[in-house]
């Protein structure tokens, strides 16, 4: 299929088209329960956002790197500060600075991947993990000297108005998604996911072709910790309205990290499939001991519960799915499509056919 | 050879003097030298463990040699890394395969026209119309390349999933669209079939042909080595043993000993 846009196909544009009419229109005409947007929509944004940082260090590059919250506190500390001190670059002017402050601490925490691979990359990168949160509360300058611990985000107010309903914060942070997420379709698409998709399957004839292991690496990591931190920053002025350090320990990292594995290594697409299971499956899961057993079953226990078929689901997407629940929707639509095709619907191609 | 080459072979575009590789204790390659000439098919032969996928990676960055220079177009290439190799125009094949498994076989060999992308992820990632100028060059070129090896049906389909001699046209379709003035062929047609065999003995000949690539091939199959090359090199145990025109090697006593044994 030739792209007719950018670098997006007919099919693309129509998947696009369907998602906004559908995060534009439909949901903020139906879905009034402000508990949808504070705790579920809005933090999926956010987590999907950074999970696309994490894809393309991890599913794109191939480099393993465990420390997305890492990165994701220094973009909403950066945010903080800068709204604080430097009040006229605005809120859209200090995102953008934050992300660039977390690229920042990408860059630094990006340079073992020079020399060590694998596992052993993985547990260099906690550096960045243990670091940023460290410096943040060792230096009080970064929470303004705030001894409660617990820092209340500013409002949000872009161009004089204010953005301060979940509605208004739903809509800032799919505006924010939707345009980094186009972007880093547009990357990988292009030459500059080749040279990432390069190093991750070959790093020798990627270097032999001419792409620089150094450049390609760093960058990867830089551009990661970027969304991660634009991630970070709207997780704490949308989502917690709060800045604590706490919130963005390992186990966010960790959560990110499962994310991008059941969503799909190296699809743009699975960070928001996982993201989305990530946030849902608790809440179902909830909903069914409530609903179902009426009470009977502890929290405590339901969310054992989550964390061992959260295990479970990686050891099997790990064994018989590598690429995630994006690779089952892409299967079950292509199973779909050739079933229509096959029973004689017109209109219907199969894809297989075709070849 | 009869027919009048577009390309007259020329002065030596690679030379390398006095090689010497070890791996710990073990020698691999002792005080190699030899050069290839711009526009020739070179081959290097020798018995397995010879050294010559060794002195390969020492042309192309790979490996450091302890001892010895390479030169390109007559200049010693000081700290040799396969990027430098590379933007020098020196592209390679792999003995093993070295593809990008889960790319297609379109994008493995867009990858090969890395140099010739001047784009940085800003632009890319904004979609600049510059970008989409060079990437339609770049697609372009490749399709040349694609409809060349004759393989526009796997276009598409993931590298990982083809057969073994498709791949090892793709990676030559990969090295091609570099554009590079010499290409090392580390055993191009290892593991083919007689016909597949002829297929890329075909292409190697083209391409030396039509745009003047210089061809360094390793390769086992002695039938092919010397219907198809200028000259050939022989190693054995990492030292040259012989050097010459197809004819002359045959002729050579210590390379039919090294092939066939000596008796005692």
């Amino acid at each position: 299929m030739k792209p007719i846009f950018m670098t997006y196909t007919k099919k693309d544009l129509i998947n696009l088209a369907v998602c906004m009419v559908l995060s534009v229109l439909i949901i903020p005409t139906f879905i009034k329960t402000e508990y949808w947007y504070t705790s579920i929509l809005i933090p999926w944004l956010c987590l999907a956002l950074a999970t696309i940082g994490q894809q393309i260090v991890m599913g794109y590059t191939g480099q393993l790197a465990l420390g997305a919250a890492g990165f994701m506190a220094a973009g909403a500390f950066a945010m903080f500060n800068l709204i604080l001190r430097v009040p006229d670059l605005g809120f859209v002017g200090s995102l953008i600075v934050s992300g660039l402050i977390a690229a920042a601490f990408g860059i630094l925490f990006g340079l073992p991947s020079l020399k060590v691979r694998g596992i052993y990359l993985m547990v260099a990168t906690l550096a960045s993990q243990f670091f940023i949160i460290w410096m943040i509360d060792k230096f009080g300058w970064f929470k303004n000297y705030d001894s409660s611990g617990i820092i209340t985000a500013q409002d949000i107010v872009i161009l004089g108005k204010p953005f301060t309903t979940p509605l208004a914060m739903y809509f800032v942070c799919l505006a924010v998604t939707t345009i980094l997420t186009l972007l880093a379709m547009n990357m990988a698409r292009g030459s500059t996911g080749r040279n990432w998709m390069a190093v991750r399957d070959m790093d020798i004839a990627a270097e032999s072709m001419g792409v620089s292991l150094l450049r390609t690496k760093v960058q990867a990591f830089a551009i990661s910790a970027f969304y991660c931190g634009v991630a970070g920053a709207l997780f704490a002025f949308c989502y917690l309205k709060s800045l604590e350090p706490v919130a963005f320990d390992i186990k966010l990292s960790f959560k990110i990290l499962f994310m991008c594995i059941l969503g799909g290594l190296g699809t743009i697409n699975g960070a928001f499939i996982g993201a989305a299971f990530i946030l849902l499956f608790p809440v179902l899961l909830n909903a069914i001991g409530n609903n179902v057993f009426h009470g009977a079953i502890d929290a405590t226990i339901i969310s054992s519960i989550e964390q061992v078929i959260f295990g479970l689901l990686m050891i099997i997407f790990m064994i018989y799915e590598p690429l995630g629940m994006a690779k089952l929707w892409e299967n079950l639509k292509q199973s779909m499509r050739s079933k229509l095709s096959s029973s004689g619907i017109k209109g219907v191609k199969s894809p297989i056919l075709k070849k | 050879m009869a027919y009048e080459r577009k390309f007259k072979i020329g002065k030596p575009i690679l030379e390398v003097n006095n090689i010497s590789l070890a791996f710990g204790g073990v020698k691999a390659i002792t005080d190699t030298s030899f050069n290839v000439l711009e526009h020739e098919v070179r081959a290097i032969i020798g018995p397995n463990g010879a050294g010559k996928s060794s002195m390969l990676n020492c042309i192309n960055g790979i490996y450091k040699p302890q001892q010895g220079t390479v030169s390109f177009r007559g200049q010693v290439v000081p700290n040799i890394t396969p990027n430098i190799m590379a933007q020098m125009g020196l592209s390679r094949t792999f003995q093993n395969l070295a593809l990008f498994k889960r790319m297609s076989v379109l994008d493995n060999i867009l990858v090969g026209r890395k140099l010739h992308t001047k784009t940085n992820f800003l632009e890319v990632a904004l979609q600049l119309p510059k970008v989409k100028k060079e990437e339609k060059l770049n697609r372009e070129r490749s399709e040349e390349i694609i409809s060349f090896l004759e393989i526009e049906d796997i276009k598409d389909t993931p590298v990982g999933k083809l057969p073994y001699g498709l791949q090892k046209k793709v990676e030559l379709g990969r090295a091609l669209a570099t554009d590079s003035s010499i290409i090392l062929l580390d055993e191009p047609m290892a593991g083919m079939n007689v016909e597949e065999k002829r297929d890329m003995c075909r292409f190697i000949l083209k391409v030396n042909d039509e745009l003047g690539t210089t061809m360094v091939l390793i390769e086992h199959d002695m039938g092919v080595v010397m219907d198809i090359s200028d000259r050939v090199v022989v190693l054995d145990y990492g030292k040259v043993i012989g050097d010459g025109t197809p004819d002359e090697i045959m002729a050579n006593q210590k390379v039919i000993d090294a092939y066939l044994g000596v008796e005692h």
